[in-house]
């Protein structure tokens, strides 16, 4: 037997695992519904492919992957899509999330689909894919697309592979019933792991003492392998990856680190049974096994659950009691939650459905004040310092809980459990932690914010700044055309009537003249009387030349051509009246 | 040499003195030169704890020349997008004490909120757009405007310049992707009288998974 090491910390709960092995694995009718969540893993929800009234036979895609962090997702039985909406889910939160509901015909037909059994002639790149495409996420608890897991796109090879068996939570039995049932395929499914990941050195089977028939089931298919059966004193929580990675090899994985970091991979004991139905056998992940368990259940066994399959169906079926326990607890009581209602349906994850009666897990007993008794900090696996988060949690002091590294916490509930004063400690780190992701977030939308207001107030300033260079160029411009214009004023007194000759029949017609005018009565209004008694004597000189010039020019016209003969008189007529206006003025300014 | 000290104490010590101060004044002048911070690194400090949204409620136009204020010796609650998290940052930083929220420029609303314009009434006059600090809203003269949800930080400031009053303030709602966890009940509370009105069923259920 190999040497095990021993995690610090940890809780000994009553384990309550014989209830629910009495019996093999059963079978339950297909549900009448079956509700598929798009999002029974983490990663990207999968994209649906199909629409409502469509049939669809057992084991077709019914939903695609989404991106590379992703999984599809089978239709468990034969039927037709009846919905395509929100629905409730098994989720803390109660909310609903967009699910696909099939209407089961009853007659679970397969689609055609073939398996291959000389996997070690095959690719892992392909095995890979196949394990992809059929749905597979991890079934031990967070539910990480085990493709992914096992990709080879890193940076060291993997020498270990660890068969997590632990299954350390109480009540639950399910890995126990299906390793003591169909340890023959579980070892096939860890042959094939082993040939994707190129034959790792060491192959271990975690699995904790409590379990001794499916210790005895296993050693004979492990016989001659390679593969190690390795036994371990049972504690909770050992079955957590870190913890029991720490078990087998007596590594610590680093904060932030990934098993693969380290060349080891670590895979639920249910999902090898998944990926060796994948491969040989050529079956998607459309079900799973699953614990009913707890006493307010009349029945308490193992299923063989289709993915999809509501809990009021799993629960009618074993005699569920509502008097004697109202909740309804998905996972184990340690790290389970409360279902809202009992429609939500068996996800990929979902090891167990638990009806504790009231006297079997009473409700909790109101928290009394810290007495800082340090039981908490002793029964931390991953050697926290509980009583600290509590109160940094309480007082909302992230960047202390983050010093006291709060995200390394597995939230497993062996503090809350030992806690004398009844205080929920896992949910005050659950809650912190939430905050702290969501501050994170914030701040990345309000640097955001920042960059953009930034760039706007910019944006602003650039367009003032060229409104201002205009402005100052069409100043430069307008002095230009008044020097300009002074200067052609000055040479037009000179020799005005040389000049005014030309424009003389048309005058104040261009954009200069008009510029050239409105200066003209502004200087008039400003200059002294002299000038402007100078200027107006000008003004009148220089329109008597025009009306004399127009004068002979209409004459010409009246004796060659009759079409300018309007024009040109209304010329004359304009130029007599500005002479005339000139002459008041004049004769104004000298009164 | 040491005789001419020993001999004149006073004015070796003197010449020490002033010897030393030049040498270490020149240093510093060296190291103010060398080493010179541009800006006020206090300001872009509480900066970065202002929420960014731009909105003006605290009577400055954006939340630079609030954080320039605050450095200078302004209050620290006169942000209601920030609310008492962000005046306890600020408070923590420049270690003062985090004084309640002023209620006059505003109160701290629990739902963050975005801008939505009723698109079928938009007459398509730009004021929002001119108005909009960060650029989120779209459009184009005489043709509809639309809010990048997204880029909206829910500032209000696009809501009083609209002549037709199609925009609203919608609170954003929660999905399960950012749903989290909430803070229980404080313990402590045993007598009946105390924990009135704290514990809620519902919050008693959680405890329960």
């Amino acid at each position: 037997m190999s040497r095990t090491w021993v995690t610090p910390g940890g809780v000994h709960p009553p384990e309550n695992k014989h209830q629910s092995v009495t019996q093999p694995i059963g079978q339950l009718p297909i549900p009448e519904k079956l509700i598929i969540p798009l999002s029974q893993h983490i990663g990207a929800p999968a994209t649906p492919c199909v629409e409502i009234g469509q049939q669809v036979l057992k084991g077709q895609v019914i939903a695609e992957a989404t991106g590379m962090v992703s999984i599809p997702m089978h239709a468990p039985s034969s039927g037709t899509i009846s919905a395509i909406e929100h629905r409730p889910i098994a989720h803390a939160s109660g909310m609903l999330a967009p699910c696909i509901e099939i209407t089961t015909d009853g007659a679970d037909t397969w689609i055609e689909h073939q398996g291959i059994s000389d996997y070690e002639h095959i690719s892992p790149r392909k095995l890979i894919e196949m394990v992809g495409n059929a749905g597979i996420s991890g079934m031990g608890g967070a539910g990480f697309p085990s493709a992914v897991k096992l990709n080879p796109g890193r940076q060291r090879p993997i020498d270990t592979l660890i068969v997590n068996a632990t299954e350390c939570e109480p009540y639950i039995t399910a890995d126990d019933s299906a390793i003591r049932e169909r340890a023959g395929e579980i070892v096939e499914g860890i042959k094939i792991l082993s040939a994707i990941l190129d034959h790792p050195h060491h192959i271990m089977i975690g699995i904790e003492d409590n379990k001794p028939e499916a210790i005895e089931a296993l050693a004979p298919h492990v016989e001659g392998t390679g593969i190690s059966v390795v036994v371990f004193p049972t504690k909770y929580p050992s079955g957590g990856e870190k913890q029991l990675i720490y078990i087998l090899t007596g590594k610590e994985l680093p904060a932030g680190k990934l098993p693969a970091d380290e060349g080891m991979v670590c895979i639920n004991i249910g999902t090898t049974y998944a990926i060796k139905r994948a491969i040989i056998d050529g079956e998607p992940l459309i079900s799973r096994v699953t614990t009913v368990t707890g006493d307010a259940v009349g029945i308490q066994r193992n299923y063989d659950t289709l993915i999809g399959t509501p809990v009021s169906h799993l629960l009618s079926h074993n005699q569920f009691d509502e008097q004697a326990g109202g909740r309804v607890v998905m996972g184990g009581p340690m790290m389970g939650f409360t279902l809202p209602s009992a429609d939500v349906p068996i996800v990929k994850t979902t090891n167990c459905i638990l009806a504790p009666s009231y006297s079997e897990i009473p409700d909790d007993e109101p928290a009394q004040p810290c007495i800082r008794c340090g039981m908490c900090a002793e029964a931390c696996p991953v050697s926290l310092l509980p009583q600290q988060l509590f109160w940094y949690a309480q007082a909302q002091e992230h960047d202390r809980l983050e010093a006291h590294n709060l995200f390394d916490c597995i939230e497993c509930g062996a503090c809350s459990y030992v806690c004398p004063s009844n205080i929920p400690l896992v949910q005050y780190y659950r809650a912190a932690k939430g905050e702290i992701r969501q501050a994170r977030e914030e701040k990345v939308k309000s640097d955001h914010a920042r960059e953009r207001f930034e760039f706007h107030k910019e944006r602003i300033e650039q367009a003032e700044r060229e409104k201002e260079a205009k402005r100052v160029a069409r100043r430069e411009a307008t002095q230009q055309a008044k020097a300009d214009h002074l200067a052609a004023t000055a040479n037009g007194a000179t020799n005005a009537p040389a000049t005014a000759a030309p424009s003389g029949a048309v005058p104040s017609s261009s954009a200069a003249d008009i510029i050239a005018a409105a200066q003209a009565r502004a200087a008039a209004k400003q200059a002294s009387p002299e000038d402007q008694r100078a200027k107006l004597e000008r003004t009148i000189a220089s329109a008597e030349q025009r009306l004399k010039v127009a004068e002979e020019k209409l004459a010409e016209a009246i004796n060659s051509d009759t079409g300018k003969q309007d024009k040109l008189s209304a010329a004359v007529e304009n130029t007599r009246q500005k002479l005339e206006q000139s002459k008041s003025k004049l004769a104004e300014l000298t009164e | 040499m040491i005789e001419l000290i020993a001999q004149n104490p006073i004015l070796a010590a003197l010449v020490a003195l002033v010897g030393l101060s030049i040498v270490f004044g020149g240093l510093l002048g060296f190291a103010a030169e060398k080493f010179k911070v541009e800006g006020d690194p206090i300001v872009e400090q509480i900066d970065e704890l202002l929420p960014q949204t731009q909105c003006g409620q605290c009577g400055f136009p954006g939340c630079r020349p609030y954080a320039e204020s605050i450095a200078n010796g302004d209050v620290i609650n006169k942000c209601p997008p920030g609310g008492q998290a962000t005046i306890n940052a600020i408070a923590n930083l420049l270690d003062v004490p985090a004084p309640e929220l002023d209620a006059e420029h505003g109160e701290e609303s629990e739902v963050r909120t975005v801008a939505f314009i009723r698109e079928e009434e938009c007459i398509g006059c730009t004021k929002c757009i001119q108005a909009c600090p960060v650029d989120a809203i779209l459009g184009a003269a005489k043709l509809m405007h639309t809010v990048i949800a997204d880029e909206c930080t829910g500032c209000d400031l696009c809501v009083e310049p609209c002549p037709v009053d199609c925009i609203d303030m919608l609170p954003v709602a929660e999905t399960i992707a950012d749903w989290k966890w909430s803070i229980p009940a404080k313990p402590g509370q045993m007598i009946a009288t105390d924990r009135r009105g704290e514990v809620s069923p519902a919050a008693h259920n959680e405890d329960a998974a």
